[in-house]
């Protein structure tokens, strides 16, 4: 039997006072890939930036443990360097600290170990590559004047780079065309390991096309209201979430 | 004390001068205010020539009719009563290594700067190294026949440019403490570059710290003759410690037809320091003045260099930034005077505060009648780092002239909790998150500064971030 990963017991979560999350439970071993689809506001990316720890979000019940260590009340900072990552669905604008240098700061501080410039680059080109990326976007500033694609491709490159043992994909496949909805899932597919899981949150069904999933959770109202295989995905695309809801 | 071995050559000459100031200290010492008797004393013991000593007396009579301005920050904690002790430290105050604030020592540390070289940088002694690299420079560049040397020598040496440029600029008439620089100045650099000489290296004023009485009153003259290029650094992001905290000093900048002149300034005085620094170029046709400008320390500053664009398609840029911290309230900005047609001036400032630290930019522009065709743009941004912090922008425009085109762009924000949140969920602590927003922030700058400044800026708000964390 294999590892578990995370594991979400009873999860309630609000923001300005305001129930989003209205106790989860989810349970994500080593090597499964999870799929969390929902109608809009049910909830999904409170769920990503609650993992994550997004000092907004209030954890009122339940907790969450990584790893068998709970991690209800941990900074993020500290969850992101024990292998937790999230691809933002809009992902911030920094000027003046170029790509490059901000996915070294990031590799630093999550390898907690000054890592090799040389190999670093090295790695870092063979990843943008793979990922359809202009080498000049390295000598950028961090997603300023990004196109939505190019930040979302920097999103994954950061995955790719970071190596996290559980990533969080928020919306990644939002704005993409199919072009680079094909690329990104590639670059998901490279990325994924027997020893590395993956939550995607989506309420669109492009990116699942391309990837082997293990389990789909509907998300509504601030629950988990039904979990299956990806045959889930048909039976929301045919009926919708509501009709889910309602069997 | 390992900073005396080290001292040098000039620092002997030092040496004497204290010991008589020491005896014209006590002679005076019933005196508060500044006497002819104390200034005539400075221009005996510098050996000033005849003219000289008379501009200093002109000066102090200027100084003596004029009020302490009152329109910026509050300078109260200046005693001006008793300026003697700004323009005399006693030699008894002479500091001390083991004196210098402990803040100011761990910043060294921090810094990584070489021990050699903290005790030259906090002020209290020399640096053989950097004495041996300013000979050196001196050297490459007097091959090209330029002059770049201390204004005693130059005084002395090249009196006919001194006597012909020296406090034409900036007059001691301008304000009270251009009035008490033209009385007490003394150290400071000159630099001359002869027609068509293009300096590739970057002359530092740095090299010269130890040179008597520098950093409190220096003069810098600097005259960029036709078609020549220099880049000129003054100082040094370390902090600079004076046992005297007023700083009056006094830059002026001739940049002749089609020459180049870049001025960089790296500031970071000790935190009780009040910096109240005149600068002023005069540029003359299709000439370009460049500064760039980096405030972090003093408790006080009054700093607006100035550019008089007098001659057509002259070009003024200016790029700075300023960051108050807790207990500073910084007054920076930029002058230029449009005097002739198709003159252009671009001026981009960033201010950082944060602890309750005050930054005002004030940015005056003057388009005279002549100035056909003139452009201008503006542009500051602020940065406060908590609602305590305090950033203000203050522009003036003087136009005289219907065909010239000037644009003004002002913004103000605040690091948001979702940057941080951003940049802590790939790793960063929320005080490395914050310091890589600062420094961002102030990359335009640092891109500017040659690459050693550079990173010891960015080192420099990295730890001042960091102390905001706690």
């Amino acid at each position: 039997m294999s590892e578990e990963l995370l594991k979400i017991s009873g999860l309630r979560v609000s923001i300005d006072n305001k129930d989003i999350l209205k106790g989860l439970d989810l349970s994500i071993k080593k090597g499964e890939v999870h799929v969390i689809m929902g109608p809009n506001g049910a909830g999904k990316s409170t769920l990503g930036y609650s993992i994550m720890g997004h000092p907004k979000y209030m954890v009122e019940e339940g907790s969450l443990r990584f790893e068998g260590e709970d991690i209800t009340y941990e900074r993020t900072d500290v969850r992101a360097k024990k292998g937790i990552f999230l691809s933002f669905q809009n992902p911030e604008e920094l000027s003046g600290v170029t790509l490059e240098s901000f996915v070294k700061a990031s590799k630093t501080a999550v390898e907690g170990k000054p890592i090799r410039v040389l190999a670093y680059r090295k790695e870092l080109g063979k990843t943008m590559e793979s990922l359809g990326m202009n080498s000049e976007y390295a000598d950028r500033y961090l997603n300023v004047g990004f196109s939505g694609g190019e930040k979302k491709k920097s999103e994954i490159l950061q995955m790719l780079m970071l190596s996290p043992k559980l990533a969080i994909l928020d919306e990644t496949d939002s704005g993409l065309d199919v072009d680079a909805v094909k690329i990104v899932s590639k670059g998901v597919e490279a990325f994924k390991s027997k020893n590395n899981s993956l939550l995607i949150i989506t309420h669109n069904t492009k990116i699942l096309e391309f990837l082997d999933i293990d389990y789909v959770h509907i998300l509504v109202d601030g629950k988990i209201i039904k979990t299956g295989d990806a045959s889930l995905i048909d039976d929301v695309n045919k009926k919708g979430f509501q009709n889910l809801s309602l069997r | 004390m390992e900073a005396v071995k080290n001292k040098t050559q000039i620092n002997d000459v030092d040496r004497s001068i204290y010991d008589i100031k020491d005896k014209v200290n006590a002679a005076f010492k019933t005196s508060k205010g500044l006497t002819f008797g104390i200034v005539n004393q400075i221009s005996l013991e510098k050996n000033d020539p005849a003219w000289m000593r008379e501009f200093r007396q002109k000066a102090l009579k200027i100084y003596n009719q004029l009020d302490i301005p009152v329109w910026g920050p509050s300078l109260e904690g200046l005693n001006i009563e008793d300026i003697v002790a700004y323009v005399r430290p006693n030699t008894k105050l002479q500091l001390k290594w083991e004196e210098v604030p402990e803040d100011i020592k761990n910043t060294f540390e921090r810094l990584g700067i070489p021990q050699a070289e903290r005790t030259s940088l906090a002020g209290v002694g020399a640096q053989y190294d950097s004495e041996v690299v300013y000979h050196n420079v001196k050297e490459e560049v007097k091959r090209l026949g330029v002059i770049y040397t201390d204004m005693e020598s130059a005084l002395r040496e090249h009196e006919e440019l001194v006597k012909e440029h020296f406090m034409k600029l900036v007059t001691p008439g301008d304000h009270k403490f251009a009035a008490l620089h033209g009385a007490v100045w003394s150290g400071g650099s000159f630099v001359y570059v002869p027609p068509g000489v293009s300096v590739e290296i970057p002359l530092q004023s740095y090299f010269r710290l130890n040179a008597p009485g520098a950093g409190q009153f220096e003069h810098t003259l600097i005259i960029v003759d036709k078609g020549a290029s220099l880049h000129f650094i003054e100082g040094c992001s370390a902090p600079k410690y004076n046992v005297s905290n007023l700083h009056a000093g006094c830059v002026e900048l001739f940049v002749r037809e089609g020459a180049r002149l870049r001025y960089s300034t790296i500031e970071n005085w000790s935190k009780n320091m009040y910096n109240l620094n005149t600068k002023r170029a005069s540029v003359a046709k299709n000439a370009t003045m460049e500064w760039v400008s980096g405030s972090f320390g003093s408790k006080v500053s009054y700093l607006y260099p100035m550019s008089i664009l007098k001659g057509e398609n002259a070009r003024m840029e200016y790029t700075g930034i300023t960051f108050a911290g807790k207990g500073q309230n910084l007054d920076t900005g930029v002058k230029v005077v449009h005097a002739a047609p198709n003159t252009t001036s671009h001026m981009s400032s960033k201010s950082i505060s944060k602890d309750g630290g005050c930054c005002t930019f004030r940015s005056a522009v003057v388009m005279g009648k002549e100035a056909e065709g003139a452009k201008c743009a503006v542009s500051c941004e602020s940065l406060m780092l908590d609602s305590k912090s305090r950033s203000d922008t203050i522009p003036v425009m003087d136009i005289r002239n219907d065909n010239v085109d000037i644009g003004h762009e002002a913004k103000i924000g605040r690091i948001s909790d979702d940057t941080i949140f951003y940049l802590m969920s790939r790793g960063l602590s929320e005080g490395e998150a914050r310091a890589m927003i600062v420094s961002g922030f102030a990359e335009p700058i640092a891109k500017e500064l040659p690459l050693e400044y550079a990173l010891e800026m960015n080192q420099l708000i990295r730890l001042e971030m960091e102390g905001s964390i706690g």
